[in-house]
């Protein structure tokens, strides 16, 4: 019974790092249609930034606040500078310019600070909160971080008119330059959120995996795997995905198949979710009247 | 009168085919201007060229700014409300935050606020559905909801393609005479395509009739209206 509760518990855990990444991917993908392969090469990037920051000396969470800013300009510089002249580009175009900022990053980060394995400090103590062993405060603390950033994100939003239009120029791109919302910044506010949230992922896995530049190559499978079980257009669904995931995934390893082929749970996931239902668990298709 | 929008030699072309030729139009200030004419005739695309929507030259001017090299986007900032073709609904979003929408455009938060209850008595049955999904009103309620979205940018010309396509007899007349009565309280100027002449004709002041992307005709509406030869020969009745 104990190591059942502690798999839930690394399983929520890893749960909220997938959600993070789930939700990243769902920010660019509700905006623009598109699927954001570097997302977690992005994160990873910017992970390696607040290293830096805090092997120089900084406070933790002036660092984490300070990545998180660049990781946003940093996207919206992106979608701007490299992006948006591929508007009217073919899908294509746009997937192999996607593989392409993913190895640029993953080359870089090489370059940059090399790809031995780097620890990577955690804010959250290793203490065991109950005393029996089960749940750190390590995890809570992944968790929690999380869960307030969902919030923030739900009431930016439903509840403010900058989020409303963020939602209306993705629906509906022509009607809402006919309500006067800039669309191209629309998309670029997203690109900047999406590369924050992935920024927050970046930095609670790290402590867990040790930081190198390939540090979210699987992540990023589970962080799909996240969002589809989901529902991909649907940030409340993505996050719930993901920690679906990370529970099954922990469970299935622990008592079935084995941590070795962990990864291919995942895969499995989403092929069952796509043939059974294609808009993910809590996807909901948008009504349409003719 | 003063012209609110006044658009000299305005041509358009979808890809390589041109679809309006020099297009003059004067529309007055605080009247109801008519374009009317047959499918193809170019109407859509005159209210898309004026919006830059589509690749055109020519001039556009707003209440003596030039508004030509404009995004669509600052146009609409200037007081410019487009109601498009297919009523351009977001469907999943509710009704209320369709309105709600324009309050990302407006500084004037609580003169918007006041706005929201005034479109409401224009389109009372709006409010009966005010949390409900878009996609989920009848044709005519996304009509009435694109034109209430269109009054909530407080604008000063209103282009309305088409209010009345696909919508029964009954609702089309309600909708045109609140299209009226905002005309009037309002001081909105409109500009608006119509396939159905006759009742554009009542709701305006003055009328151009396209053929082809040209100006074939135009003049005041009373004038249309009495002479049989050109309502027979351009508008089919």
């Amino acid at each position: 019974m104990e190591f059942f509760v502690q798999q839930i518990a690394s399983g929520l855990t890893s749960g909220a790092i997938y959600a993070c990444v789930a939700l990243g991917l769902v920010m660019i993908y509700v905006s623009t249609d598109h699927i954001n392969f570097a997302q977690g090469e992005m994160a990873m990037f910017a992970t390696y930034l607040a290293w830096s920051m805090i092997d120089a000396g900084v406070p933790y969470w002036v660092a984490f606040g300070s990545t998180i800013l660049v990781a946003f300009f940093s996207g919206l510089f992106i979608q701007r500078v490299i992006l948006k002249p591929l508007e009217t580009a073919p899908v294509l175009a746009l997937v192999v310019c996607f593989i392409a900022l993913l190895s640029i990053f993953n080359a870089l980060a090489g370059m940059i600070w090399s790809f031995t394995i780097k620890q990577f400090p955690s804010p959250f103590p290793r203490v065991d909160i109950f005393g029996n062993g089960l749940v750190s405060a390590q995890q809570i603390g992944v968790v929690a971080v999380t869960l307030v950033m969902l919030a923030i994100l739900t009431v930016f939003f439903r509840y403010t008119t900058l989020g409303l239009a963020m939602r209306a120029a993705a629906q509906n791109a022509a009607s809402a330059r006919l309500m006067g919302v800039r669309v191209s910044w629309m998309l670029a506010l997203g690109w900047g959120l999406a590369s924050g949230i992935g920024a927050i992922a970046g930095m609670l896995v790290a402590p867990i995996v040790f930081l190198d530049p390939n540090m979210m190559t699987g992540i990023l499978v589970y962080g799909f795997a996240g969002a589809l079980v989901g529902g991909i257009a649907n940030p409340m669904g993505a996050v719930a995905g993901g920690f679906i995931v990370g529970v099954l995934e922990n469970l299935v390893g622990s008592y079935i198949i084995g941590n070795e082929l962990k990864l291919s749970f995942a895969l499995i996931m989403v092929v069952g979710v796509l043939l059974l239902k294609p808009a993910g668990i809590f996807g909901r298709v948008i009504v349409r009247r003719v | 009168m003063a012209a609110i929008l006044e658009v000299k030699g305005l041509s358009a072309w979808y890809g390589q085919s041109r679809a309006l030729f020099d297009l003059d139009l004067t529309i007055e200030q605080g009247g109801v201007t008519a374009l009317l004419g047959a499918n193809g005739a170019g109407k859509t695309t005159s209210l898309r060229a004026i919006c830059n929507m589509v690749r055109r030259t020519g001039t556009t001017i707003l209440d003596g700014a030039d508004i030509s090299r404009k995004s669509t986007e600052d146009i609409v900032r200037l007081g410019v409300a487009h109601v498009p073709e297919g009523r351009g609904t977001f469907v999943g979003l509710s009704v209320e935050e369709n309105l709600r929408l324009a309050f990302h455009i407006r500084r004037d938060r609580k003169a918007a606020e006041r706005d929201i209850e005034k479109v409401f008595a224009y389109f009372p049955r709006l409010k009966e559905r005010i949390h409900q999904q878009a996609g989920t009103l009848s044709g005519g309620e996304q009509q009435m909801l694109a034109v209430a979205r269109a009054l909530m940018l407080a604008p000063r010309l209103m282009l309305l393609d088409e209010p009345s396509f696909g919508l029964a007899p009954l609702i089309v007349q309600e909708i045109f005479r609140i299209l009226r009565r905002i005309n009037e309280d309002e001081k909105v100027s409109m500009l608006i395509v119509e396939q159905n002449a006759a009742l554009a004709l009542e709701l305006a002041d003055n009328v151009y009739l396209l053929e082809t992307g040209k100006v074939v005709m135009s003049g005041p509406s009373a004038m249309v209206k009495d002479d049989e030869t050109l309502r027979k020969a351009y508008l089919g009745y």
